[in-house]
């Protein structure tokens, strides 16, 4: 078996995390996911809930050394959990605090036996083909889709990242607003610390003020991995922030201003990261500045059709993106909206994302989304809606502003005015949501 | 700004919290149909941490005080019309 360390740390004596009583040393981690494997359940499979981020790490670390899977699903809803179940019958959960697990077999996190760190005298490895993490995309069919990561891939991406974002060269201490199971905050706050030479803080902070104190909790140079969603909380309350090296954003697309806003208030880069649970993470930009994304290290994308795959680096096999992506001469990409967005009226083709991406570009629109109903109309073209936040225009100014950059077909009938947009915890607008809207608010109308 | 606020002061903040979610979500219910004690997530009035952050924000302004989770649950305090108002009525500081 072909061995990859636990942790890409030069020596045991680094420091591997923040936690609020002070730093946890590599050596201290390590004895800790030794006595933890000890206490770990049979079961193959391990569902860890564990809010705590160091102790998600450590049930992960442990995980390994037992030879374990870890599952992370999008959702933890009864019905995900018993799709698990039925999939994994030997899963039991890991859980840190209040959690309804059903009938899952379950450790609470245990307190740990005194250990002796200084008795550790190596990083362990862990053979690179175990498949250490399953995460899970909601599908198309009701079913969970699982999505496998060995080990030796898990520890690529984290390194192909780190090198992007130069942690390799200088550690920073990462503060996440986002959960350690899913993809976006496994890769960026948790194989970080593990093979980016970077400490994270253990919390998940929420509230601006939550932010603010874990960053100041933390030692300089700091990298805040987060949302579009608390970006634009955090900059909204106004605090003073404490200084903020790299800002790192993911989950929903940025808009340009809200980039302009983040590194003027932190005066720090903010980079977008690119990626999919299905692929890892593929790709950065640093939005202010292009918007061509640079593939990661290792990381190569392939045309065929109208579908594009990404290969190579840690990218397990060669894995279908869902969205429209134009391929530069010199490599990069930009994203022209998902396929799921490609709307075609009367002939004429494009993607809400285009669209949304036009009329959010107006000035003095704070946000807005085009929908395309779903029912259709007796000739036979259904016509877009748009729901727009936009205090102060009327919607004949932004018709008029839209006039001049789409083709009249797409032009909304009707335009909807609201005070804001049904985006839901992770700042996206699911298209039941957009769907419910548009019964409420335009069914009704008489025309 | 007291530890404990006293179960008066509570139920006379309720109404005023009531209509304060109600206009920062641009809710569709009367701030009066808002109960004390019926659940403000889920089954009850349904709000995501999107509309906690919302909430969180206007709070912040009105009353003075920034909201903290201090990484327990960072929706206990929005158990509940009640919850919230006494929290906001120990936290305040105008």
């Amino acid at each position: 078996m072909n061995g990859v360390p636990l942790l890409g740390h030069a020596s045991l004596d680094d420091i591997f995390a923040w936690r609020a009583a002070g730093p946890v040393h590599v050596r201290d981690f390590i004895a800790e996911a030794e006595a933890l494997a000890a206490l770990l359940p049979a079961g193959g499979h391990q569902l860890n809930v564990c809010h705590d981020r160091y102790r998600f790490t450590l049930g992960f670390a442990a995980g390994l050394l037992r030879g374990k899977t870890s599952l992370q699903p999008a959702s933890q809803s009864a019905e995900t959990l018993r799709q698990i179940e039925a999939a994994c019958p030997d899963v039991y959960c890991l859980s840190d605090g209040e959690f309804d697990s059903l009938d899952l077999p379950r450790l609470d996190f245990p307190v740990l036996p005194a250990v002796d760190a200084a008795q550790v005298a190596k990083i362990p490895a862990i053979p690179g083909e175990l498949i250490a993490a399953r995460l899970f995309t909601s599908g198309s069919t009701g079913s969970p889709v699982a999505h496998d990561k060995t080990w030796g891939k898990l520890v690529l991406n984290g390194r192909a990242e780190a090198e992007r974002l130069g942690l390799l060269q200088q550690p920073h201490s990462i503060v996440g607003t986002v959960p350690a199971q899913h993809s976006y905050g496994f890769e960026s706050t948790v194989l970080l610390a593990l093979h980016g030479n970077s400490p994270f803080w253990s919390g998940k902070p929420f509230y601006p003020q939550d932010i603010v104190a874990a960053l100041s909790a933390v030692p300089a140079p700091r990298l805040l991995v987060t949302t579009p969603f608390h970006l634009s909380a955090l900059l909204a309350a106004g605090l003073e922030l404490p200084a903020v090296d790299l800002l790192l954003s993911a989950t929903a697309p940025l808009s340009a201003q809200l980039a302009r806003d983040a590194e003027a208030a932190c005066r720090a880069p903010l980079l977008e990261v690119y990626g999919s649970t299905e692929s890892g993470q593929l790709a950065s930009r640093r939005t202010t500045a292009d918007l061509a994304w640079d593939l990661l290290p290792g990381v190569a994308l392939e045309q065929q059709d109208e579908t594009t795959f990404a290969v190579g680096g840690h990218v397990e096999g060669r894995v279908p993106l869902s969205d429209l992506i134009e391929i530069r001469a010199d490599g990069r990409f930009l994203l022209h909206g998902r396929h799921a967005d490609l709307i075609n009226i009367a002939g004429k083709r494009t993607s809400l994302a285009y669209l949304n991406h036009q009329i959010t570009a107006i000035a003095g629109v704070v946000d807005a989304a085009f929908f395309l109903p779903d029912e259709e109309s007796v000739d036979g073209i259904t016509r877009l809606c748009a729901f727009v936040v936009a205090p102060g225009l009327s919607s004949r100014q932004i018709v008029g502003e839209l006039r001049q950059r789409i083709d009249p077909i797409f032009l909304p009938r009707p335009l909807v005015l609201l005070d804001e947009l049904p985006r839901n915890s992770t700042g996206k607008l699911p298209r039941n949501h957009l769907q419910a809207l548009y019964a409420e608010k335009v069914t009704h109308v008489d025309r | 700004m007291s530890e404990n606020p006293s179960p008066e002061i509570v139920d006379a903040l309720l109404p005023e919290v009531a209509e304060l979610i109600v206009a920062a979500l641009n809710l569709d219910v009367a701030p009066s149909e808002i109960e004390a004690d019926a659940p403000l997530f889920g089954d009850g009035l349904g709000l995501d941490s999107i509309d906690v952050l919302e909430i969180a924000l206007v709070i912040s302004k009105r009353y003075g005080f920034q909201l903290r989770s201090d990484n327990e649950d960072n929706v206990r305090i929005f158990t509940s019309l009640r919850t919230l108002s006494a929290h906001i009525a120990s936290q305040r500081t105008k």
